[in-house]
């Protein structure tokens, strides 16, 4: 196994700090499983109970901690000093207290009362380490209404399988499909649900403003074997081997679509050639693009590929033939 | 620094580790404050120092560590009878944290609220947080949330930046490109909040060559974020309100005006979902009663609709589409229409 980053000498011991309390509550815990629940392999667990077996407020025996894992279980004992764990440090306390301001405002959340529980329990508990939480704020995501947030996760609580009118506003199309509901996700401001699509044969992710309804169904939904959830790290756009490489000019008053839209490549272009950005982006889709290069109105302009080029003339002269035709 | 896992000669880190943990251990346990030679002897790490010197400096290093971690390491009188020589402990009830006990749909949510920057660069932090919170309860979550997952992710290169300079209050500068910009210019700011909105993060502070409130967003901050001031140098207005202001910066919406749209049968369903009134005009065109609240963006959405939407009235909103479409026939080749 390749090593993981070296951890400093400080990192690992305010791990330590936090861990023994953390076992001497849970005395005789399966190895195994105390490492995953502290997110460590268990050869660096190991390593950490021989290590704190060195420590003591004294050298003499009955001073130093006392760790024990023979046969898989894990023993802390003689640690009174580091009992309880450390107070939460700045980052700590400002990030669960933020995280929960954010979900009192998650639409339909009906755990609502144990969030303000919980959150005036941290407060007092962490005590001047939270105080810059007034001043870090987020809103989780928004678009999505309480009632199709809740029936969607009821859905996914109770295996039913729904059913979705669903707008697709790239590509101007409305569509009706069954879905097996995974997950409600709020990423990049936005709701999405993540299910199984039977129109699709493979897992979708459905932006909630965009679900026009959303029907429980009295079916069966738990998804197939096959469904996985797709990693969200890198956010919700995919690019796929087969996309479309278009390259755009953007005109000063455009460059607002490479901060908006995933792009490939961005170079400004000198002032002296009139500014603004060429960005190349992968489309599997041009007509999202011909659209978006539509509604610019001549700030944007496709370089390549000549196919598209060619498409988005057409489309912008059988549109104005429209209004030639009424104004003549 | 690496070095070979197993029982082999502990590395300098393992070693550090072993001294660090050691002085923790007896400077909570002292019942008063210790002076530095009496560490010395207990700490068996600090007794292999060559010297007394290379021994002070070593202590010196590890007393700012611990304090950087949050550890309350104090140096306080040891007794009158010791004279002016310092003694160093860290008091409990400092050091600990304080006894809660949270329920199990509490522990839940806090799960949740952790998870949340489990995409983000606080990821580590905030399950350190959770960890902690644990440490005490041996109960079991109660039923975990089913099958919702918010989360906030940090994308923004100057986030982490920009983030302790917020929670420090430390007077910042940084490059900032607006989209309009070929060039980056340099801000000079007093952080007051960070805030997402709308999946972005922004900032909000006070421009001190503008001698103004602006509102920056991170993705826009084109290079590093250099300190400028020391902690907490600067006081935060009072009615100061994070989210509000960012959400100004935006422009708010104007009254509605109403406009009438020619539709293509299956087309224009975003626009259909918004109508207040749907005609059929015959089996390929509907006719459809739409307010707009701001006249270019609505021009360019009905642009972006193509030949399947004609903007009938009113004739501003016409000339609008129609020299978008112009602009895009020009910009692609396309002669005068």
């Amino acid at each position: 196994m390749a090593p993981a980053p070296a951890e400093t000498a400080t990192a690992r011991l305010a791990r330590l700090l936090t861990m023994v309390p953390w076992l001497v509550n849970r005395q005789g815990i399966d190895l195994q499983r105390a490492a995953d629940d502290l997110g460590v392999t268990v050869d660096q667990l190991e390593a950490d109970l021989r290590l704190l077996f060195l420590c003591g407020y004294g050298q003499m025996p009955d001073e130093l901690i006392e760790a024990d894992w023979e046969g898989g279980r894990v023993f802390v004992g003689n640690a009174d000093t580091i009992a309880r764990p450390l107070r939460l440090g700045v980052d700590e306390a400002v990030t669960l207290i933020v995280g929960l301001r954010a979900l009192r405002e998650v639409p339909g959340l009906g755990e609502r009362d144990a969030v303000d529980r919980a959150l005036a329990k941290l407060e007092a508990a962490a005590g001047a380490a939270g105080a810059p939480a007034d001043r870090v704020r987020a809103q989780m995501a928004d678009g999505a209404s309480p009632e199709m947030l809740a029936d969607a996760r009821r859905a996914i609580a109770d295996h039913r399988r729904v059913h979705l009118r669903y707008l697709v506003p790239a590509r101007d199309e409305a569509t009706d499909r069954d879905v097996d509901p995974m997950r409600v996700v709020g990423i990049d401001g936005r709701w999405y649900l993540e299910g199984w699509c039977h129109r699709a044969e493979d897992t979708r992710l459905f932006r909630m403003d965009r679900v026009e309804e959303l029907t429980v169904l009295d079916t069966d939904g738990t998804p197939p074997p096959q469904a996985r959830e797709r990693d969200l790290s890198e956010g919700t756009f995919r690019p796929a081997p087969d996309d479309v490489v278009v390259t755009l000019r953007l005109l000063p008053g455009a460059a607002w679509v490479a901060d908006y839209y995933p792009v490939d490549s961005v170079e400004p272009v000198p002032a002296d050639d009139g500014g603004g950005l060429v960005v190349r982006l992968r489309t599997p889709d041009t007509a999202w693009l011909r659209r978006l290069v539509r509604r610019l109105g001549g700030r944007g302009r496709v370089l390549e590929p000549a196919d598209v080029v060619a498409a988005v003339r057409d489309d912008a002269l059988a549109a104005l033939a429209a209004y030639t035709a009424e104004g003549a | 620094m690496t070095s070979d896992p197993g029982p082999r000669p502990p590395s300098a880190a393992q070693v550090k580790t072993e001294r660090l943990l050691n002085l923790v251990l007896v400077l909570l346990y002292a019942r008063r404050p210790l002076p530095k030679a009496q560490i010395r002897g207990l700490v068996p790490q600090y007794g292999q120092s060559a010297s007394t010197e290379a021994f002070e400096r070593m202590f010196e290093r590890d007393k700012d560590e611990l304090r950087e971690l949050g550890i309350p390491l104090v140096t306080e009188d040891i007794d009158a009878a010791w004279d002016d020589e310092p003694g160093y402990r860290i008091h409990q009830r400092e050091y600990a944290l304080p006894d809660i006990h949270f329920e199990p749909d509490e522990l839940a949510v806090l799960g949740l609220a952790s998870r949340t920057w489990a995409q983000a660069s606080l990821a580590g932090p905030a399950a350190e947080a959770l960890r902690k919170l644990r440490a005490a309860g041996v109960e079991r979550d109660g039923d975990a949330l089913i099958g919702i997952e918010p989360r906030l992710r940090t994308t923004e290169p100057a986030f982490d930046a920009v983030k302790d300079a917020v929670v420090r209050r430390v007077p910042v500068t940084f490059p900032y490109r607006r989209p309009e910009d070929t060039e980056a210019t340099e801000r000079r700011v007093q952080p007051w909040s960070l805030v997402s909105w709308r999946g972005r993060w922004y900032l909000n502070a006070w421009d001190e060559d503008r001698g103004a409130p602006r509102v920056f967003r991170l993705s826009r901050v084109a290079g590093p974020v250099r300190a400028a001031g020391r902690p907490g140098s600067f006081e935060v207005p009072e009615d100061h309100e994070p989210r509000m202001m960012v959400e100004r910066a935006d422009p708010p919406a104007a009254q509605p005006s109403p406009a009438v749209l020619r539709v293509r049968a299956g087309a224009g369903h975003a626009l259909r979902r918004r109508a207040r009134t749907v005609g059929e005009v015959d089996d390929d065109w509907s006719l459809l009663d739409v307010d707009y609240h701001d006249l270019d963006s609505f021009a360019e959405e009905l642009a972006g609709y193509g030949a399947d939407v004609v903007a009938e009235q009113p004739a501003e909103l016409v000339d609008r589409v129609v020299e978008r479409l112009r602009g895009t026939l020009a910009a692609h080749g396309g002669g005068e229409a």
